[in-house]
């Protein structure tokens, strides 16, 4: 008994060893490298852990980075509800479909940074433009997989559904969404990258607070430590998100990863 | 024996007429490249009888099928359930498919697969947890509610679908070659399954299938279907007792007969449509 409860733990040690060994390499190395430089871009990692503690954990927090993580959820949260609501109509819709698809590819092929300036002359300088930014680049990935997904659904389920008179809202609840969803998660996955990078842009210009605008603000006032410590920040609320996506995704869709795992065995 | 082509049918509502099909035809595409998939089938299936359609592959079953079940709409003729013209699919009637790997929902467990139907239909979740149970122990799966149906074997999925038409109360049963992708012995439960849910319900089947020895040991009556484009080759009755037994039954004279006979029918079928071909 004890040794087949001693595999799992073994198995956990072993992922967590493949998990953190190569960062953990790399900060070594970035260690050993720095040591003995004097190099002013390039702090050791002590002293870039020194400034993070420094820089994070005090007013910062409150004034930049809960405000950057307010916009980037309100401007993630708002393309995935445009992006499911609008991708379901089009891409049941087939006349819509037909209409917009054309517009759709150009105005996705904009890139969103070039914007702007255009939304900032349109709604300011504030919260609204730079959550603009977002979704002005997130709605697209999320809008396009739905339209894929909502219009790839197997004929035979849509003829089972029809044939049991299952339609409106409980055919899109329990047959249209569910068979699209693995689509549609792939779109938001896309989305939350996309949208990270955004926050940061649209901080970057006409700003007094955020993390681009801390990060920039450092950059310009030659606090190199403090700008690393910025990315470092950046980085860890991107494996957080990728987290928080990864419990998400387990949870929808559970069923599609099971059905795989049964084909695949 | 009687040789006569009389049968027995269940007592309750015999010899109505419930479902009506004139002169049903259905050709896919126009100009140059149409193809033309049934010419004119016509044939009455009264209540509680279980019927089952055979011809060769390709002859069009499907597509009746579809038509029959309010799916496809047909370019000629008209079908009829309970003296209602079929433009959609109808209420009394539920459909078992082929592919139940993608006929079920893989996001819903079993009981909510067979429970789906019944909430579109707006039955109060009592009474739907009630039917979902009992139909899912009529086809021996009342342990598997909490499943998914990617889980199970393809014999128990197609039993979920079974159990799905059941929970419906419908008053006709379509059944598209339903057992075509499960082993023999798989295959051989399931028929047996469907004889007794025919029987316990008084429901009205109508079970198509390639399959010629299915077809003779299933079926009250057996409408052997010509090639394409198809018409109704021949209208049998199948005089075999109303108790069936994969062994005994299927061992009777009459059953080999019988069998024998259907395929002949669909051999000359065949032929017939290979000497018709060149003529037009």
């Amino acid at each position: 008994m004890r040794r087949i409860r001693l595999r799992p733990v073994l198995g956990a040690l072993r992922t967590l060893g493949y998990a953190a060994g190569l960062p953990a390499l790399a900060l070594l190395a970035w260690a050993l490298a720095t040591d003995r430089s004097a190099s002013l871009y390039f702090p050791p990692p002590a002293t870039i852990a020194d400034a993070f503690v420094e820089t994070w954990f005090g007013p910062a927090f409150t004034e930049d980075v809960l405000p950057s993580l307010g916009r980037f959820a309100a401007g993630v949260l708002l393309s995935m509800v445009i992006g499911i609501v609008a991708g379901t109509a089009i891409g049941t819709t087939r006349w819509l479909r037909d209409l917009l698809e054309p517009m759709l590819e150009f105005f996705r092929a904009v890139p969103p940074v070039v914007l702007v300036p255009v939304l900032m002359l349109m709604l300011g300088v504030g919260d609204t433009m730079r959550i603009a930014v977002i979704v002005s680049g997130c709605v697209w990935p999320v809008l396009l997989n739905t339209v894929e997904g909502v219009r790839g659904v197997d004929t035979v389920l849509t003829e089972t559904s029809r044939s049991y008179r299952v339609r409106g809202g409980l055919s899109l609840r329990y047959v249209v969404l569910p068979a699209a969803s693995p689509q549609i998660m792939a779109g938001i996955r896309l989305c939350l990258s996309i949208g990270l990078i955004l926050m940061v842009i649209s901080e970057m210009f006409a700003s007094s607070s955020g993390l681009g605008y801390r990060i920039v603000y450092f950059q310009r006032s030659f606090m190199i430590a403090q700008m690393w410590s910025g990315i470092v920040l950046l980085g860890l609320v991107g494996v957080a998100v990728a987290g928080l996506y990864g419990i998400a995704e387990r949870r929808v869709l559970h069923w599609y990863h099971g059905m795989r795992e049964v084909a695949r065995g | 024996m009687a040789d006569i082509s009389t049968h027995e049918k269940p007592a309750e509502a015999a010899g109505t007429t419930l479902l009506s099909v004139r002169d049903l035809g259905k050709t896919y595409g126009a100009g140059p490249g149409e193809v033309e998939a049934i010419r004119s089938i016509s044939f009455d299936v009264r209540a509680g009888e279980l019927v089952c359609v055979v011809g060769p592959s390709g002859c069009g079953k499907t597509t009746l099928l579809k038509c029959l079940s309010g799916l496809l709409h047909p370019t000629s003729g008209s079908v009829a359930l309970a003296g209602q013209a079929v433009v959609a699919p109808p209420k009394k009637m539920a459909v078992v498919f082929q592919e139940y790997g993608r006929s079920l929902y893989p996001w819903l467990s079993v009981r909510d697969n067979v429970g789906l139907p019944l909430k579109a239909r707006r039955l109060p979740r009592g009474e739907r947890d009630d039917a979902v149970r009992a139909a899912l122990e009529e086809v021996g799966l009342g342990h598997a509610l909490s499943t998914y149906p990617w889980q199970l074997s393809g014999g128990m999925q197609q039993r979920v679908a079974i159990a799905r038409a059941i929970a419906y109360q419908p008053e006709v049963l379509v059944m598209d070659e339903p057992f075509a992708a499960v082993d023999a012995q798989t295959r051989a439960d399931l028929e047996d399954l469907v004889r007794r849910v025919w029987q316990d319900l008084g429901v009205t089947v109508i079970f198509v299938t390639h399959d010629i020895d299915e077809s003779v040991y299933l079926g009250e009556r057996v409408l052997v279907l010509s090639s394409s484009p198809t018409v109704v080759q021949e209208d049998l009755a199948v005089d075999l007792p109303s108790e069936r037994d994969q062994i005994s039954t299927r061992a009777l004279p009459r059953f080999t007969e019988l069998r024998t006979h259907v395929h002949e029918q669909i051999q000359r079928a065949k032929r017939g449509d290979r000497t018709a071909l060149p003529a037009t």
